[in-house]
């Protein structure tokens, strides 16, 4: 198949960025350097084109959809947005996403690129002909701005609205360029940021507005290394079908006491305790323990690594393991080790975020 | 200088061989973060994987193209290995003593390497 290319595909081959497939789409992976994207997100302000994820519009009775997902649609304010999951039967995850509230009868749901077919058909069935759900992923860009002076950045663009009062996690509907946009307090690095989403026909204007306002071009790299640096999953990494929140260390975006697909399971697995729980991790190495590496606690294999990364801000190794919970110590230290067992990696278990000190998400 | 087709360079000094990475390999790999080293007095063979670096999307073996006994590494890129996305060829890896004089004389001259990296 065909790769796809988002609105700005143009733009990143001028600025010379290592394009990658990612998900059936051609994005860039780095411009400058993973590293010097990593920092302007840190310490200045940052641009992503993140126009490859999945974007649903719902609109009608919220009554099915609000058991579709983890996510109680009913206890969300308008103008706010909550993350969650898409569950299947087991309770394994189908996909993250994030649910926009318009109003209790208009609702926005992001998803995953990859993912987005199958979500939207899950969705499509699980509504039950309640409401109409329709997928304007092609017509929407979306661009994210995140860094400490993103707000510095984009309060020109934005007259209207008091970027300093958004709340984490809020959105509002406004006009860019005189064009419909919605404008959310929201982003996947840990910094303050905003996602912006536009029609496609004013992406490059205003990509271009950012470059010229000296905001860095990033890519997938950087946000890689950032997200880790929280402790972010990554759907297809800490999270699959085979893989529950609980399971994920999520517990936090999971409410219990309320009906949703996939419920059931994760009571039970609650009840009968959880075979195998995610950690974060931290070596005192710069060598990376990437995905598919194995823990090994007095020599006996008790976890495998689901992402691992370089931290630029703490400069060593960290990531994220799946280990068992019968046999792995999360007091002792362990060692990560790749299939040829050629490198031979320290760590132990972490609080997150990794980056201390970062902007809280209330 | 002289290089490989595994994109490292050789630079002869006073008997003894600087190895380091080319400025086409580092770019391939991206922002470097890590290097491991030989251990120095160890005696390797040409095509040895001997050190060992990782970028921030990706990982590489370096085979030395001489044998010898290494006798020096490079601490200094050790502690900030970013050194090398600064400038491939002021930074060397580790030294070599050779324990074969021809071996370099084996490998491509710049401008070979340079039309090598054209035919890739």
């Amino acid at each position: 198949m065909q790769s796809k290319q988002t609105p700005l595909y143009d733009e990143h081959k001028k600025l010379n960025a290592t394009i990658v497939d990612f998900c059936g789409w051609q994005m860039p992976v780095s411009y400058a350097g993973a590293l010097q994207e990593h920092e302007a997100c840190r310490s200045d302000v940052g641009v992503f084109d993140t126009s490859h994820m999945g974007n649903f519009i719902f609109k009608g009775d919220i009554s099915e959809i609000n058991k579709a997902t983890t996510i109680d649609i009913y206890a969300l304010q308008s103008n706010k947005c909550k993350y969650g999951f898409l569950l299947n039967d087991k309770g394994g995850v189908i996909d993250d996403l994030i649910i926009y509230k318009f109003s209790d009868e208009h609702l926005m749901i992001i998803v995953n690129a990859g993912t987005c077919k199958n979500d939207f058909d899950i969705l499509s069935q699980r509504i039950n002909n309640q409401g109409e759900l329709r997928d304007i992923s092609d017509e929407l860009t979306k661009i994210d701005i995140q860094g400490p002076n993103s707000i510095k950045v984009l309060q020109p663009y934005f007259k209207d609205i008091n970027l300093d009062d958004m709340k984490f996690f809020s959105f509002v509907e406004c006009k860019y360029n005189n064009e419909y946009a919605i404008l959310s307090r929201t982003g996947y690095t840990g910094e303050i940021g905003f996602e912006i989403y536009v029609p496609n026909s004013q992406a490059v204007h205003l990509w271009k507005r950012l470059l010229d306002d000296n905001v860095t071009p990033c890519g997938l790299g950087s946000r890689d290394l950032l997200r880790l640096e929280m402790g972010y999953s990554l759907y297809g990494n800490e999270l699959n079908e085979n893989i529950t929140p609980l399971e994920a260390s999520l517990d936090m975006f999971v409410n219990l006491d309320r009906d949703f697909i996939g419920k059931d399971a994760l009571l039970e697995q609650k009840q009968h305790g959880i075979k195998q729980k995610l950690y974060p991790f931290i070596s005192n190495q710069r060598r990376v323990a990437r995905k598919g590496f194995r823990a090994y606690q007095n020599n006996k294999e008790v976890g495998c690594v689901t992402s691992g990364g370089f931290s630029p801000a703490l400069k060593t190794s960290i990531g994220l393991v799946m280990c068992k919970s019968e046999s792995f110590n999360p007091k002792d230290g362990f060692i990560l080790q790749d299939e040829q067992g050629r490198a031979k990696i320290p760590a132990k278990v972490s609080s997150l975020p990794f980056l201390k000190n970062k902007y809280i998400n209330t | 200088m002289k290089f490989n087709k595994e994109h490292e360079w050789c630079k002869e000094e006073n008997d003894v061989i600087s190895i380091g990475i080319s400025e086409y390999a580092i770019k391939q790999l991206g922002d470097i973060t890590f290097i491991e080293m030989p251990e120095i007095g160890s005696n390797v063979s040409k095509g040895d994987s001997v050190a060992f670096v990782e970028s921030v999307k990706a990982a590489s073996d370096i085979y030395t193209p001489i044998s010898g006994e290494i006798v020096s590494i490079n601490e200094a890129i050790e502690d900030e290995p970013q050194k090398l996305n600064e400038d491939a060829y002021d930074n060397f890896i580790f030294k070599i003593k050779p324990s074969s004089i021809t071996e370099i004389d084996e490998l491509m001259s710049e401008d070979e390497y340079n039309k090598y990296l054209d035919s890739l």
